[in-house]
């Protein structure tokens, strides 16, 4: 994979919990600046699929490559927005901290964080909206509020690869749209990204859209992959699990 | 009296490095099982006749990898398998500690610690351990800071979160090492916790929380030790209890300082039912 100018390839993934599979048979190709949104419900492997390419799971078959890469081995590169951290409404450390954790993958264990790293976490937190609460503390902030934080820090780690899941869970309109405006610009500057959602409308600018119901039912560009059939299948698969 | 104040000030501040950590990633209940792991250890240590010390390292070391045996083996929750070992220790540690002739003496000790016999030695031995608790504490900060907001989030940044989980566990374990000859292994998870607690109500950075902590761990050392020796109480227990004291005092000084702003008509953020824009999703 040397010279793949694809940002994330996966060839025949078989993705899953310890030996169980979830979801397989899974194949697509990013290029720098596409996006692939992945639609299911929950327990549909969206969320499944996103870990194994942060390396937190293992794939149980098939290939998978992030920029060139084993997933998991370019942490600095690659980031990862988590559906909703633990502590989130416990920890009393403000939010201007929370974002700076966003430079720790590029700076180690030990390296110094500089005036660049604190000029990226401003920027971060203004692109955002989080810089208005910057030093107050992430547990007396709304969910909107919390959520905006983790997006700074998403965003603070100037990596080329962005994997969100579910970004805009809970987020009011202008949330919505923050988010999407967002991505854009990533974009824009070249950056690939990958999100798991429930809604629909958030796939509207993707170039591929996946869905999911532990299988993969459509996939494509917007237009083709969500159809009606396609649709009813992916949401009846909560009725029926 | 001098050198009890002194090694229960370098107990309040060992304490208080970790137990930010403890109290921010949510350890309090590991903790708490670290400390009575330490018991049959101690309780071993005082039959055969070596260092309480070393005994003390031992069960620690037991007590955790117990721990992560019964949890990955037997796919029980983490607070299970902590639970059973902890009282299983604990009984262990009483069981063996009635074998010996000063049984009720030795266990007390153990239990409650012996603030007014400390000597120099276990000064110096405990200044090692702050400062090597000081040491992993700034070496690991970031990895540690991660790990109190999420795991997925620590590996995803290139840290490991079992490597430095396990780090942060070993520093627990020897701050309780390190404290409980003074405190007690009853006590000792009141110095981790309520200070550290304390310092988190008013905290916004981990420097803070630590600073704070430290501060109210060393005014309870002084208070309960002063408290103790007029009202011929037990020493151990009047520094926790002091130390639990001021937490409860800096909720009521932060309800008050709510309830303050509600009148002057500004609202506190935690009146906001988090109701809105909530990402549980």
């Amino acid at each position: 994979m040397a010279d793949d100018t694809r940002s994330i390839a996966a060839v025949s993934l078989a993705v899953g919990h310890g030996h169980r599979p979830v979801v397989d048979g899974v194949g697509f190709a990013l290029f720098p600046g596409q996006m692939l949104v992945l639609i299911g419900t929950n327990g549909s492997g969206k969320s499944t699929l996103l870990k194994t390419l942060t390396g937190l799971l293992k794939p149980q078959g098939g290939d998978v490559f992030v920029l060139g890469e084993r997933p998991g081995s370019q942490p600095a590169r690659v980031a990862y927005l988590p559906q909703h951290p633990v502590s989130t409404y416990t920890l009393p450390l403000c939010v201007e901290d929370i974002v700076t954790m966003g430079r720790f993958a590029r700076r180690g264990l030990l390296g110094r964080i500089d005036s660049d790293d604190r000029q990226v976490v401003r920027e971060s937190m203004q692109r955002t909206g989080a810089d208005e609460y910057a030093q107050r503390p992430l547990r007396d902030l709304s969910g909107g509020q919390q959520q905006r934080a983790h997006l700074a820090q998403v965003l603070a780690r100037r990596s080329e690869v962005l994997l969100l899941d579910e970004p805009t869970a809970g987020l009011d309109v202008a949330g919505r749209r923050l988010v999407a405006d967002l991505i854009a610009q990533e974009r824009a500057l070249g950056v690939t990204v990958v999100m798991a959602t429930h809604e629909i409308g958030d796939a509207d600018t993707a170039d591929t859209v996946m869905l999911l119901a532990q299988r993969v039912v459509a996939q494509g560009p917007p237009d083709s992959a969500l159809t009606d059939a396609a649709l009813r299948e992916v949401f009846r698969f909560t009725e029926r699990h | 009296m001098r050198l009890s104040l002194f090694a229960t000030c370098i107990v309040a501040v060992t304490c208080a490095v970790a137990g930010a950590f403890v109290v921010l990633r949510g350890l309090s209940f590991v903790g708490d099982a670290l400390a009575h792991g330490v018991v049959p250890g101690v309780a071993v240590a005082l039959l055969v006749g070596f260092s309480g010390v070393l005994g003390a390292a031992i069960g620690a070391a037991v007590m955790m990898a117990g721990v992560g045996v019964v949890n990955r083996r037997f796919s029980l929750s983490r607070d299970t398998s902590i639970g059973l070992l902890f009282v299983g220790m604990l009984a262990l540690g009483v069981i063996i500690q009635s074998r010996s002739a000063s049984f009720a003496g030795d266990l007390t000790a153990v239990l409650f610690g012996e603030v007014l016999g400390v000597s120099w030695s276990d000064i110096v031995w405990q200044g090692v351990a702050l400062v090597a608790v000081v040491g992993v504490a700034w070496v690991c900060r970031r990895p540690f800071l991660l790990l109190s907001v999420d795991e997925g989030l620590t590996a995803t940044s290139g840290f490991s979160p079992r490597r430095y989980g396990n780090i942060m566990l070993a520093m627990v374990a020897l701050t309780v090492v390190a404290s409980f000859q003074t405190v007690g292994t009853l006590l000792v998870l009141g110095m981790l916790v309520a200070p550290a607690a304390t310092g988190a109500l008013f905290g916004r950075r981990i420097s803070t929380v630590i600073c704070v902590a430290a501060a109210v761990g060393a005014v309870s050392s002084y208070v309960g030790l002063l408290v103790s020796y007029h009202a011929d109480l037990a020493a151990g227990a009047s520094i926790v209890f002091v130390a639990v004291l001021m937490f409860c005092l800096a909720a009521v000084v932060i309800e008050v300082g709510r309830w303050l702003g509600r009148r002057r008509g500004i609202r506190h953020p935690h009146d906001h039912p988090h109701v809105h824009e909530h990402v549980h999703g």
